[in-house]
Protein backbone atom coordinates (compact mmCIF):
# COMPACT_ATOMS: atom_id res chain seq x y z
CA UNK A 1 0.00 0.00 0.00
CA UNK A 2 1.18 3.36 -0.59
CA UNK A 3 -0.36 6.86 0.85
CA UNK A 4 0.57 9.68 -1.32
CA UNK A 5 0.20 13.45 0.83
CA UNK A 6 -0.41 15.57 -1.60
CA UNK A 7 -0.36 18.85 0.49
CA UNK A 8 3.57 18.72 0.20
CA UNK A 9 3.10 18.28 -3.61
CA UNK A 10 -0.19 20.44 -4.35
CA UNK A 11 -0.24 23.01 -1.74
CA UNK A 12 -3.39 24.50 -0.10
CA UNK A 13 -5.66 24.49 -3.10
CA UNK A 14 -5.07 21.66 -5.50
CA UNK A 15 -5.78 23.34 -9.02
CA UNK A 16 -2.51 22.20 -10.76
CA UNK A 17 -3.65 19.59 -13.24
CA UNK A 18 0.47 19.41 -14.60
CA UNK A 19 1.17 18.21 -10.72
CA UNK A 20 -1.56 16.14 -10.81
CA UNK A 21 -0.90 14.22 -14.18
CA UNK A 22 2.49 13.63 -12.93
CA UNK A 23 0.76 12.24 -9.54
CA UNK A 24 -0.37 9.73 -11.77
CA UNK A 25 1.71 8.76 -13.54
CA UNK A 26 4.58 8.53 -11.22
CA UNK A 27 3.03 7.08 -8.58
CA UNK A 28 -0.52 5.98 -8.55
CA UNK A 29 -0.44 3.70 -12.17
CA UNK A 30 2.70 2.03 -11.06
CA UNK A 31 1.07 0.89 -7.38
CA UNK A 32 -1.79 -0.08 -9.34
CA UNK A 33 0.75 -2.05 -11.91
CA UNK A 34 1.83 -3.64 -9.27
CA UNK A 35 -1.61 -4.42 -7.16
CA UNK A 36 -0.65 -2.08 -4.28
CA UNK A 37 -3.56 -0.36 -2.78
CA UNK A 38 -3.42 3.45 -3.03
CA UNK A 39 -4.47 6.49 -0.51
CA UNK A 40 -4.66 9.61 -1.39
CA UNK A 41 -4.33 11.90 1.51
CA UNK A 42 -5.76 15.28 0.92
CA UNK A 43 -5.03 16.52 4.91
CA UNK A 44 -4.47 19.54 5.14
CA UNK A 45 -5.60 20.72 1.80
CA UNK A 46 -8.24 23.06 1.74
CA UNK A 47 -9.61 23.25 -1.75
CA UNK A 48 -9.62 21.17 -4.91
CA UNK A 49 -10.42 22.24 -8.39
CA UNK A 50 -12.84 19.25 -10.74
CA UNK A 51 -9.92 19.75 -12.95
CA UNK A 52 -7.23 18.42 -10.76
CA UNK A 53 -9.69 15.97 -9.56
CA UNK A 54 -10.18 14.81 -13.24
CA UNK A 55 -6.46 15.01 -13.99
CA UNK A 56 -5.35 12.84 -11.54
CA UNK A 57 -8.09 10.07 -11.69
CA UNK A 58 -10.04 10.01 -14.78
CA UNK A 59 -7.66 8.22 -16.67
CA UNK A 60 -7.19 5.76 -13.97
CA UNK A 61 -10.99 4.76 -14.21
CA UNK A 62 -11.17 5.16 -17.61
CA UNK A 63 -8.09 2.46 -18.46
CA UNK A 64 -8.59 0.08 -15.31
CA UNK A 65 -13.01 0.49 -15.41
CA UNK A 66 -14.60 2.09 -11.91
CA UNK A 67 -13.62 -1.24 -10.07
CA UNK A 68 -9.92 0.37 -9.31
CA UNK A 69 -12.18 2.60 -6.89
CA UNK A 70 -11.82 -0.92 -4.73
CA UNK A 71 -8.12 -0.56 -4.65
CA UNK A 72 -7.65 3.63 -4.21
CA UNK A 73 -9.15 5.78 -0.89
CA UNK A 74 -9.48 9.36 -0.42
CA UNK A 75 -8.05 10.20 2.79
CA UNK A 76 -8.86 13.64 4.72
CA UNK A 77 -11.38 15.34 2.40
CA UNK A 78 -13.22 18.24 3.75
CA UNK A 79 -17.08 18.43 2.86
CA UNK A 80 -16.57 20.69 -0.89
CA UNK A 81 -13.35 18.07 -2.09
CA UNK A 82 -15.08 15.42 -1.05
CA UNK A 83 -18.05 16.22 -3.40
CA UNK A 84 -15.73 16.95 -6.14
CA UNK A 85 -13.92 13.53 -6.13
CA UNK A 86 -17.98 12.41 -5.92
CA UNK A 87 -18.49 14.14 -9.10
CA UNK A 88 -15.65 13.06 -11.08
CA UNK A 89 -16.64 9.57 -10.08
CA UNK A 90 -19.74 10.10 -11.27
CA UNK A 91 -19.63 11.21 -14.33
CA UNK A 92 -16.30 8.82 -15.43
CA UNK A 93 -18.61 5.97 -14.72
CA UNK A 94 -21.52 7.79 -16.55
CA UNK A 95 -19.40 8.28 -19.83
CA UNK A 96 -18.04 4.79 -19.22
CA UNK B 1 -6.24 50.71 -32.60
CA UNK B 2 -8.69 53.45 -30.77
CA UNK B 3 -10.55 52.74 -27.82
CA UNK B 4 -12.23 55.18 -25.84
CA UNK B 5 -12.89 55.12 -22.07
CA UNK B 6 -16.20 55.56 -20.75
CA UNK B 7 -17.65 56.68 -17.52
CA UNK B 8 -18.73 53.99 -17.42
CA UNK B 9 -18.26 50.46 -18.76
CA UNK B 10 -19.45 47.60 -16.43
CA UNK B 11 -20.99 43.73 -17.31
CA UNK B 12 -24.57 44.90 -17.69
CA UNK B 13 -23.88 48.19 -20.21
CA UNK B 14 -20.29 46.90 -21.85
CA UNK B 15 -22.16 46.08 -25.16
CA UNK B 16 -21.79 50.09 -26.22
CA UNK B 17 -17.39 49.96 -25.29
CA UNK B 18 -17.03 46.50 -27.23
CA UNK B 19 -18.75 48.39 -29.86
CA UNK B 20 -17.07 51.41 -30.36
CA UNK B 21 -13.19 49.76 -30.01
CA UNK B 22 -11.82 50.36 -33.32
CA UNK B 23 -9.14 47.48 -33.69
CA UNK B 24 -7.93 48.44 -37.30
CA UNK B 25 -4.58 48.99 -37.07
CA UNK B 26 -2.65 46.10 -34.84
CA UNK B 27 0.94 48.16 -34.36
CA UNK B 28 -0.76 51.21 -32.85
CA UNK B 29 -3.19 52.05 -30.20
CA UNK B 30 -4.70 55.12 -29.02
CA UNK B 31 -6.26 55.44 -25.81
CA UNK B 32 -8.42 58.91 -25.01
CA UNK B 33 -11.16 58.67 -21.87
CA UNK B 34 -14.23 60.38 -20.71
CA UNK B 35 -12.89 64.22 -19.63
CA UNK B 36 -15.12 64.00 -16.11
CA UNK B 37 -15.17 60.13 -14.69
CA UNK B 38 -13.99 57.17 -15.84
CA UNK B 39 -14.98 53.60 -13.78
CA UNK B 40 -14.65 50.35 -15.60
CA UNK B 41 -15.02 46.65 -15.00
CA UNK B 42 -11.47 45.11 -14.19
CA UNK B 43 -12.55 43.39 -17.64
CA UNK B 44 -11.88 46.13 -19.60
CA UNK B 45 -8.93 47.01 -17.79
CA UNK B 46 -8.04 43.39 -19.13
CA UNK B 47 -8.79 44.37 -22.91
CA UNK B 48 -6.77 47.84 -23.09
CA UNK B 49 -3.47 46.07 -21.08
CA UNK B 50 -3.70 43.10 -23.04
CA UNK B 51 -4.07 44.94 -26.46
CA UNK B 52 -0.69 47.48 -25.49
CA UNK B 53 1.00 43.92 -24.57
CA UNK B 54 0.77 43.11 -28.40
CA UNK B 55 2.40 46.48 -29.63
CA UNK B 56 5.46 48.40 -29.31
CA UNK B 57 5.14 50.02 -26.17
CA UNK B 58 6.38 53.31 -27.83
CA UNK B 59 3.47 52.91 -29.96
CA UNK B 60 1.20 53.01 -27.31
CA UNK B 61 -0.56 56.65 -26.85
CA UNK B 62 -2.46 57.92 -23.93
CA UNK B 63 -3.66 61.61 -23.95
CA UNK B 64 -3.69 63.61 -21.05
CA UNK B 65 -6.30 62.35 -18.73
CA UNK B 66 -8.90 64.54 -17.10
CA UNK B 67 -11.69 62.61 -15.20
CA UNK B 68 -11.38 63.16 -11.81
CA UNK B 69 -10.87 58.97 -11.11
CA UNK B 70 -7.73 58.82 -13.73
CA UNK B 71 -5.82 58.02 -10.82
CA UNK B 72 -8.13 53.78 -10.39
CA UNK B 73 -6.03 53.24 -14.12
CA UNK B 74 -2.28 53.46 -12.05
CA UNK B 75 -3.71 52.06 -8.79
CA UNK B 76 -5.08 49.20 -11.27
CA UNK B 77 -1.36 48.75 -12.86
CA UNK B 78 -2.38 49.70 -16.60
CA UNK B 79 0.81 52.16 -17.04
CA UNK B 80 2.99 49.98 -15.87
CA UNK B 81 2.06 46.52 -17.43
CA UNK B 82 2.12 47.93 -20.50
CA UNK B 83 5.13 50.21 -20.19
CA UNK B 84 2.84 53.69 -21.17
CA UNK B 85 4.30 56.90 -20.96
CA UNK B 86 1.26 59.11 -19.61
CA UNK B 87 1.61 62.75 -19.96
CA UNK B 88 0.94 64.12 -16.71
CA UNK B 89 1.88 61.96 -13.99
CA UNK B 90 -0.53 61.03 -11.93
CA UNK B 91 -0.47 60.84 -7.93
CA UNK B 92 -1.29 57.22 -7.23
CA UNK B 93 -3.98 58.37 -4.52
CA UNK B 94 -4.43 54.56 -2.37
CA UNK B 95 -2.64 51.72 -2.62
CA UNK B 96 -5.05 49.97 0.27
CA UNK B 97 -8.30 48.55 -0.88
CA UNK B 98 -9.69 45.29 -1.77
CA UNK B 99 -8.58 44.72 -5.54
CA UNK B 100 -6.31 42.12 -7.65
CA UNK B 101 -4.62 45.23 -9.77
CA UNK B 102 -3.57 43.80 -13.76
CA UNK B 103 -1.82 40.59 -13.82
CA UNK B 104 0.19 38.47 -16.68
CA UNK B 105 0.34 35.22 -15.70
CA UNK B 106 2.33 33.09 -18.20
CA UNK B 107 2.79 29.69 -16.40
CA UNK B 108 1.12 27.11 -13.65
CA UNK B 109 3.91 28.43 -10.99
CA UNK B 110 2.68 32.09 -11.89
CA UNK B 111 -0.81 31.38 -11.39
CA UNK B 112 0.08 29.14 -8.56
CA UNK B 113 1.41 31.81 -6.69
CA UNK B 114 -1.47 34.53 -7.58
CA UNK B 115 -4.03 32.15 -6.61
CA UNK B 116 -2.60 32.04 -2.82
CA UNK B 117 -2.67 36.06 -3.27
CA UNK B 118 -6.23 36.60 -3.78
CA UNK B 119 -7.72 35.98 -0.24
CA UNK B 120 -5.40 38.76 1.23
CA UNK B 121 -5.42 40.76 -1.55
CA UNK B 122 -9.13 40.70 -1.90
CA UNK B 123 -9.52 40.35 2.55
CA UNK B 124 -12.08 37.57 1.70
CA UNK B 125 -13.36 35.28 4.29
CA UNK B 126 -12.39 31.14 3.67
CA UNK B 127 -16.24 30.37 2.13
CA UNK B 128 -16.04 33.33 -0.09
CA UNK B 129 -12.72 32.35 -1.06
CA UNK B 130 -13.51 29.16 -2.66
CA UNK B 131 -15.76 30.08 -5.84
CA UNK B 132 -13.12 33.17 -6.72
CA UNK B 133 -10.21 30.91 -6.55
CA UNK B 134 -11.99 27.95 -8.43
CA UNK B 135 -12.87 30.61 -11.75
CA UNK B 136 -9.57 32.52 -11.40
CA UNK B 137 -8.00 28.76 -11.44
CA UNK B 138 -10.22 27.14 -14.18
CA UNK B 139 -9.93 30.37 -16.58
CA UNK B 140 -6.23 31.09 -16.36
CA UNK B 141 -5.50 27.33 -17.02
CA UNK B 142 -8.39 27.52 -20.08
CA UNK B 143 -5.82 30.49 -21.71
CA UNK B 144 -2.64 28.46 -20.59
CA UNK B 145 -3.28 25.09 -22.19
CA UNK B 146 -5.83 26.26 -25.29
CA UNK B 147 -4.96 29.98 -26.19
CA UNK B 148 -1.45 29.34 -27.81
CA UNK B 149 -1.49 33.40 -26.24
CA UNK B 150 2.29 34.31 -26.65
CA UNK B 151 1.22 36.76 -23.64
CA UNK B 152 -0.40 34.58 -21.35
CA UNK B 153 -3.32 35.46 -19.58
CA UNK B 154 -4.16 39.27 -18.36
CA UNK B 155 -5.93 39.09 -14.85
CA UNK B 156 -7.99 41.44 -12.85
CA UNK B 157 -10.13 41.86 -9.76
CA UNK B 158 -12.31 44.10 -7.55
CA UNK B 159 -14.43 43.95 -4.55
CA UNK B 160 -16.83 46.86 -5.13
CA UNK B 161 -18.42 47.74 -1.82
CA UNK B 162 -21.85 49.16 -3.13
CA UNK B 163 -23.01 46.00 -4.76
CA UNK B 164 -20.85 43.80 -2.43
CA UNK B 165 -19.65 41.58 -5.57
CA UNK B 166 -16.10 40.74 -6.96
CA UNK B 167 -15.31 41.62 -10.24
CA UNK B 168 -13.32 39.45 -11.79
CA UNK B 169 -11.69 40.21 -16.06
CA UNK B 170 -9.60 37.84 -17.27
CA UNK B 171 -8.38 38.47 -21.26
CA UNK B 172 -6.02 36.67 -23.71
CA UNK B 173 -5.16 37.42 -27.09
CA UNK B 174 -4.75 33.79 -28.40
CA UNK B 175 -6.16 31.92 -31.06
CA UNK B 176 -9.78 32.16 -29.75
CA UNK B 177 -12.57 30.11 -28.84
CA UNK B 178 -13.15 28.95 -32.36
CA UNK B 179 -9.90 27.56 -33.54
CA UNK B 180 -9.96 25.55 -30.21
CA UNK B 181 -13.12 23.98 -30.39
CA UNK B 182 -12.70 23.40 -34.35
CA UNK B 183 -10.11 20.86 -33.34
CA UNK B 184 -13.20 18.58 -32.10
CA UNK B 185 -16.21 20.17 -33.55
CA UNK B 186 -16.80 22.34 -36.50
CA UNK B 187 -18.24 25.38 -35.49
CA UNK B 188 -18.82 27.57 -38.65
CA UNK B 189 -19.11 30.89 -36.83
CA UNK B 190 -17.16 32.35 -33.06
CA UNK B 191 -20.86 32.80 -31.51
CA UNK B 192 -21.53 28.62 -32.47
CA UNK B 193 -18.13 28.34 -30.86
CA UNK B 194 -18.82 29.77 -27.41
CA UNK B 195 -21.82 28.07 -27.64
CA UNK B 196 -20.35 24.63 -27.70
CA UNK B 197 -17.37 25.74 -25.18
CA UNK B 198 -20.13 26.53 -22.44
CA UNK B 199 -21.79 23.41 -23.38
CA UNK B 200 -21.33 21.00 -20.58
CA UNK B 201 -18.66 18.06 -21.29
CA UNK B 202 -17.95 19.79 -24.76
CA UNK B 203 -14.15 20.48 -24.87
CA UNK B 204 -11.87 21.01 -27.63
CA UNK B 205 -9.58 18.47 -27.36
CA UNK B 206 -12.20 15.19 -27.80
CA UNK B 207 -15.49 14.39 -28.76
CA UNK B 208 -15.00 11.45 -26.48
CA UNK B 209 -18.09 12.04 -23.73
CA UNK B 210 -15.71 12.79 -20.36
CA UNK B 211 -13.28 13.99 -21.98
CA UNK B 212 -9.39 13.54 -22.45
CA UNK B 213 -7.31 12.22 -19.52
CA UNK B 214 -6.77 16.08 -18.88
CA UNK B 215 -10.04 18.13 -19.49
CA UNK B 216 -13.40 17.10 -19.18
CA UNK B 217 -15.26 20.01 -20.63
CA UNK B 218 -16.74 21.57 -17.38
CA UNK B 219 -14.98 24.66 -16.79
CA UNK B 220 -16.73 27.47 -18.26
CA UNK B 221 -20.49 25.64 -17.64
CA UNK B 222 -19.19 25.66 -13.84
CA UNK B 223 -17.87 29.20 -14.14
CA UNK B 224 -21.39 30.43 -15.95
CA UNK B 225 -23.03 28.25 -13.46
CA UNK B 226 -21.57 30.25 -10.48
CA UNK B 227 -22.85 33.51 -11.86
CA UNK B 228 -26.03 32.37 -12.76
CA UNK B 229 -26.78 30.95 -9.03
CA UNK B 230 -25.25 33.48 -7.26
CA UNK B 231 -27.70 36.23 -10.48
CA UNK B 232 -25.15 37.89 -11.46
CA UNK B 233 -23.83 38.30 -15.18
CA UNK B 234 -20.87 36.43 -16.99
CA UNK B 235 -19.91 37.43 -19.83
CA UNK B 236 -17.47 36.18 -22.75
CA UNK B 237 -16.25 37.33 -26.41
CA UNK B 238 -14.47 36.03 -28.94
CA UNK B 239 -13.98 37.14 -32.35
CA UNK B 240 -16.92 38.83 -33.65
CA UNK B 241 -19.00 36.93 -31.13
CA UNK B 242 -20.58 38.11 -27.71
CA UNK B 243 -22.30 36.15 -24.78
CA UNK B 244 -23.63 37.65 -22.03
CA UNK B 245 -25.51 35.91 -19.48
CA UNK B 246 -28.09 38.00 -17.90
CA UNK B 247 -29.02 38.45 -14.19
CA UNK B 248 -32.03 36.26 -13.23
CA UNK B 249 -34.57 38.59 -11.97
CA UNK B 250 -34.34 38.34 -8.19
CA UNK B 251 -38.48 37.27 -7.65
CA UNK B 252 -37.55 34.21 -9.46
CA UNK B 253 -37.29 31.30 -6.72
CA UNK B 254 -35.34 28.28 -8.60
CA UNK B 255 -32.92 28.56 -11.11
CA UNK B 256 -32.52 26.21 -13.63
CA UNK B 257 -29.35 25.27 -15.14
CA UNK B 258 -29.62 24.56 -18.55
CA UNK B 259 -27.34 22.61 -20.77
CA UNK B 260 -27.64 24.92 -23.49
CA UNK B 261 -26.39 28.67 -23.47
CA UNK B 262 -28.98 29.89 -25.58
CA UNK B 263 -31.59 28.57 -23.24
CA UNK B 264 -30.48 30.81 -20.22
CA UNK B 265 -31.35 34.47 -20.29
CA UNK B 266 -28.70 35.55 -22.10
CA UNK B 267 -27.99 38.93 -24.95
CA UNK B 268 -25.87 37.66 -27.30
CA UNK B 269 -24.27 39.55 -31.00
CA UNK B 270 -21.96 38.68 -33.89
CA UNK B 271 -21.38 42.51 -34.99
CA UNK B 272 -18.71 43.27 -32.51
CA UNK B 273 -14.95 43.97 -33.47
CA UNK B 274 -12.99 40.87 -34.28
CA UNK B 275 -10.70 40.03 -30.38
CA UNK B 276 -8.35 38.04 -31.41
CA UNK B 277 -8.60 35.76 -28.14
CA UNK B 278 -10.81 35.33 -25.77
CA UNK B 279 -12.37 37.72 -23.13
CA UNK B 280 -13.68 36.83 -19.99
CA UNK B 281 -16.03 39.17 -17.52
CA UNK B 282 -17.58 37.75 -14.12
CA UNK B 283 -19.46 39.01 -10.90
CA UNK B 284 -19.75 37.23 -7.89
CA UNK B 285 -22.12 38.37 -5.45
CA UNK B 286 -20.90 38.03 -0.98
CA UNK B 287 -24.28 38.26 -0.21
CA UNK B 288 -25.90 35.53 -1.90
CA UNK B 289 -22.94 32.95 -2.84
CA UNK B 290 -24.26 29.85 -1.50
CA UNK B 291 -22.27 27.50 0.11
CA UNK B 292 -19.86 26.24 -2.34
CA UNK B 293 -20.84 22.38 -2.08
CA UNK B 294 -24.57 23.54 -2.75
CA UNK B 295 -23.61 25.16 -5.53
CA UNK B 296 -21.40 22.42 -6.64
CA UNK B 297 -24.80 19.68 -6.18
CA UNK B 298 -26.72 21.97 -8.41
CA UNK B 299 -24.15 22.51 -11.26
CA UNK B 300 -23.09 18.72 -11.08
CA UNK B 301 -26.82 17.75 -11.16
CA UNK B 302 -27.01 19.78 -14.66
CA UNK B 303 -24.01 18.70 -15.90
CA UNK B 304 -25.00 15.16 -15.50
CA UNK B 305 -28.17 15.16 -17.11
CA UNK B 306 -26.59 16.61 -20.11
CA UNK B 307 -23.95 13.88 -20.43
CA UNK B 308 -27.06 11.38 -20.20
CA UNK B 309 -28.84 13.55 -22.71
CA UNK B 310 -25.74 13.39 -24.87
CA UNK B 311 -25.22 10.07 -24.56
CA UNK B 312 -28.40 8.95 -25.13
CA UNK B 313 -29.13 10.91 -28.39
CA UNK B 314 -26.23 8.18 -29.55
CA UNK B 315 -27.93 5.35 -28.60
CA UNK B 316 -29.49 3.42 -31.51
CA UNK B 317 -33.12 2.69 -32.19
CA UNK B 318 -35.24 -0.48 -32.63
CA UNK B 319 -36.19 -1.22 -36.13
CA UNK B 320 -39.64 -2.24 -35.95
CA UNK B 321 -40.48 -3.61 -39.65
Amino acid sequence: MIEIKLIKVVGLFAENKDLAREIRLTKIIPALEKNEKVILNFEEVEGATQSFVHALISDVIRKYGPEVLDDIAFKGCNETIKKIIGIVVDYMQESQ
Amino acid sequence: MKIYLPNSAFLGNIDPFLKQMDLSDPFKLQITANKKWISMHPVVLCMVAALGLTIKSENVKCEKLEAKSKHYLQRMGLFKLVNIKVETPIIEHESAGRFIPLTRINNSQELTKFIADIVPLLHLEPEQADPIKYIVSELVRNVLEHSESKRGAIVSAQYYKKSNTIRIGIVDTGVGIKKTINNAYPAKTHLEAIQLALTPGITGTTRRIGGTEYNAGAGLFLIKSIAQINREFFMIYSGNAMYKLLKNKPDLKRITLQGNPFQDRHSKGEDYPNWQGTVVGVDISLDKTKEFTVLLDLIWDAYLKTIKERKKEKYRKPRFI
